[in-house]
């Protein structure tokens, strides 16, 4: 973890002098098997094609083990299970019981936290930092809220009487394995529902350790059904005739593809797609605060979130010093083995998402934006890049516009408030937005006028259960989390809850 | 080494910058996660005694007290080898003398608490005075206390004057600014009277008395290294840091030097630069020293109390 030295005129020695020694999180405690099966009616059984893929670790590129590649007849085997237990046991359980099942669950969850975070950081690349502090505690923490509401359904919603929808297809992304699965599953389950989830290929490890919890908490066969598999797994799904909601959270482009399948099918839907999420920081802001939270808006999960704070947008009478205060704090980040730690940022999910990264990277020199990346050594194995700015960046740039899913900030500057508004709005995204002030006025003023989903005012990147998230626009519909998260898995007379 | 730079700008101290809290607490407890383990904690516990600020403060001492300070403060833990000793002595202006003569040529500083401290509620002369006898009895280094009373009251001009005041008198000693971070009651107010402080003339800053509490917290002395970061960016003048008050465990002080290195980088990584104000931070730093080459803890009755 040794650091180059980067030229200035006073000068901040970040490098060598005194260094944290290594200090890798166990996995003695970690036993993966070689292979990993379909949870389908309670059982773990094999393929019907026999199809198995590697799952890869990303910061080694070592293979991890074998996951089953379910097909059409997979999906509907699950599909019927998820039926039949929602027809025959789910349906027709008390509220309370089905309440007490989601809570064994989350308290399972809980005893095997060491063992979830480890498998999360070996699968995705995450940092063990946030697979323990974040990921994991935040997946049982979804799982204790929506147990609460099990027994209160009656009384969630004044004015409307609301009943299950029956079988949910779930398909999750790459970028929070188990988080999704938690905020996917919970409320499904505490609304009444019947649930067949499909992890992304690369990262589906999680959701297998999940199944085998959700098979020790004795939830009744077929209530859970998780299929591992590609594009075509979920698309079986999407495409399924006896699935009543798909909730989906992933790219915009195959959002799009989902909408269209789905369209008249009667099917409910809810969407979280990508986003281009505006950090904007006033010349009054808290600023070394401010700048913690654009770091941490960006390169959180190597800046694989959906809502990454990924424009920054400055007020030009501060930029110069909001700039130098950046390029100083990427120099102290480090970056490296995710299972170590003190590692801040850890590898990048796949070959082809980093490919993805350095493309845009590309683009960004090519459209004459000036770059600044970290000084730091990255490993030579596994995929890793180093965190990145771009400043003389336009809204008319390509790498201003389009989600990068990485490590990577565009710094725009701006003069008033009108002209950022329009500028934090002149995206087909609306998923997320930061404001950074120290006026309280200026902070409703912003939140009333930004088109996102979800606005921070001096902080960035903060979930909870009990907080719904989703976004506008071209970065989905319907939201998760909170009453409105527990509304998506719900059938409401007296008029539907707008999602 | 000590600085007698003025400058010929002087901001607006009303228009210091802000802070915020929940954004401060945030960041701390990030240091606080990092896991320091093995060669780099031995290297840090080092570090951590050779930052000491060995400290006796109190109405009861008399020299013989301090004589066995000072013997300490030469001698933390025979037994063990390579060990450092610590950075200076902290005692009332009429030890001075006798700290001084006991410590001889060790090369540990002595540093005498001044400006009626700890309250500082006495006039500018008495203030003046109090230091100059510190300093004529062989102070290196003069703790001197702000005005808490003025500073709230929003005279910012008397504390500056005062500590510049103050600054003419230390000489060759250096000057460290304590604020009594626990009177200020907000972390705006630690980074104004940083700012105020630095421009003045201070050598380090200084948290606390460690007679009020809550004394050196982490919050309060990551804003102010953050205002130290920012001084040595627009001026080019470094000035150190001491926390004092409430840092009594390896791993509180540890995390602290975590904190100075990824906020302030391997510069400040120095007794030059960095102090400890602390009475009993020593000893716990020697039993973890003592465990990390045996493997066992041993009892504080195998550890000295001076």
């Amino acid at each position: 973890m040794t650091k180059k030295k980067h030229k200035e005129e006073v000068l901040f020695n970040f490098n060598g002098g005194w260094d944290y020694s290594p200090s890798p999180e166990s996995t003695g405690h970690v036993k993966l098997k070689e292979r990993y099966d379909l949870y389908i009616d309670g059982k773990f059984v094999a393929p019907n094609s026999g199809k198995y893929f590697p799952t890869t670790n990303p910061a080694t590129e070592k293979v991890l083990a074998q996951v089953a590649h379910a097909d059409e007849s997979d999906v509907d085997k699950a599909v019927k299970a998820a039926r039949k237990a929602y027809e025959n046991v789910w349906s027709k359980l008390s509220a309370k019981e089905r309440g007490k099942y989601i809570y064994r669950i989350a308290r399972l969850m809980q005893e095997k936290a060491r063992e979830l975070a480890v498998v999360e950081t070996l699968d995705a690349g995450k940092t063990i930092r946030e697979s323990r502090d974040v990921d994991v505690p935040l997946a049982c923490n979804h799982f204790f809220y929506y147990a609460g509401w099990a027994d209160k359904l009656a009384y969630a919603f004044p004015n409307r009487t609301v009943s299950s929808l029956g079988v949910a297809g779930q398909i999750i992304p790459w970028n929070f394995p188990l988080l999704m699965a938690a905020w996917k599953i919970a409320p499904a389950l505490a609304a009444g529902n019947t649930v067949v989830l499909k992890p992304a290929e690369t990262t589906p490890l999680t959701a297998m350790l999940l199944a085998e919890i959700i098979h020790e908490s004795g939830l009744p066969a077929g209530v859970v059904n998780i299929l591992t598999g590609y594009g075509d797994t979920g698309a079986a799904i999407v495409n399924h005739p006896d699935i009543n909601k798909i909730a989906f959270t992933g790219s915009t482009q195959v959002g799009k593809i989902i909408q269209k399948a789905v369209a008249g099918t009667g099917k409910k839907l809810t969407l979280e797609l990508g986003g281009k999420s505006a950090n904007i920081l006033f010349e009054d802001a808290p600023i070394d605060q401010a700048v913690e939270g654009i770091v941490n808006g960006i390169f959180f999960n190597q800046g694989h979130v959906c809502c990454a704070g990924s424009r920054l947008f400055v007020q030009e009478s501060v930029a110069e010093e909001v700039i130098q205060k950046l390029k100083d704090r990427l120099d102290t980040l480090y970056v490296g083995d995710p299972l170590d730690k003190n590692t801040d940022i850890g590898a990048i999910n796949s070959r082809e998402q980093l490919d993805t990264i350095r493309k845009y990277i590309k683009i960004g020199k090519d459209e004459g934006a000036s770059m600044y990346e970290s000084s730091c050594e990255i490993p030579k194995t596994g995929y890793f890049v180093r965190p990145t700015l771009f400043t003389d960046v336009a809204q008319s740039s390509r790498i201003a516009q389009e989600e990068i899913f990485g490590p990577v900030l565009t710094i725009q500057t701006f003069r008033t408030i009108d002209e950022v508004i329009q500028k934090a709005n002149n995206s087909p995204y609306g998923l997320a937005a930061g404001v950074w002030t120290d006026k309280g006025s200026r902070i409703f003023n912003m939140t009333s006028k930004l088109r996102a989903g979800v606005i921070w005012a001096n902080t960035y990147n903060k979930f909870d259960p009990t907080s719904p998230f989703g976004g506008y626009k071209e970065s989905g519909f319907g939201r998760e989390g909170g009453l409105q998260g527990l509304g998506a898995y719900l059938r409401m007379e007296n008029g539907e809850l707008q999602n | 080494m000590n600085r007698n730079k003025t400058f010929k700008q002087i901001p607006d101290f009303k228009l210091s910058p802000t802070v915020d809290k929940v954004g401060v607490e945030e960041r701390v407890a990030r240091f606080q996660t990092r896991s320091i383990k093995n060669e780099s904690k031995v290297q840090g516990l080092k570090m951590v005694l050779n930052m000491i600020d060995l400290t006796t403060l109190e109405g009861k001492d008399t020299p013989g007290k301090v004589r066995q300070l000072c013997y300490k403060a030469q001698h933390l833990h025979d037994l063990q080898e390579g060990l450092p000793t610590v950075a200076a002595v902290c005692v009332y202006p009429t030890m001075v003398a006798e700290a001084k003569k006991a410590l001889g040529d060790s090369g540990i500083k002595v540093a005498s608490v001044s400006t009626a401290f700890p309250s500082g509620q006495s006039t500018r002369e008495i203030k003046l005075l109090d230091t100059q006898f510190a300093v004529d009895n062989g102070a290196d280094e003069i703790d001197m206390v702000i005005s808490r009373g003025k500073f709230l009251a929003g005279d910012y001009n008397f504390v500056f004057d005062e500590i510049a005041a103050i600054k003419e008198v230390c000489g060759k000693a250096r000057l460290k600014v304590i604020f009594e971070t626990g009177e200020l009651a907000s972390l705006d107010q630690v980074r104004r009277a940083s700012d105020i402080a630095m421009y003045a003339g201070a050598d380090f800053i200084k948290t606390s008395t460690g007679k009020i509490q809550p004394a050196a917290t982490m919050q309060v002395t990551y804003t102010m290294l953050c205002a130290i970061r920012d001084f040595y960016r627009k001026t080019g003048v470094k000035v150190g840091m001491k926390p004092a008050g409430g840092i009594s465990s390896s791993k509180l002080a540890l995390h602290n030097l975590v904190m100075v290195k990824e906020t302030l980088g391997n510069e400040w990584l120095n007794n030059e630069w960095f102090r400890f104000g602390a009475s009993s931070l020593a000893n716990d730093v020697l039993m973890q020293l003592v465990k990390q080459e045996t493997g066992h803890y041993q009892s504080a009755d195998y550890f000295s109390i001076d």
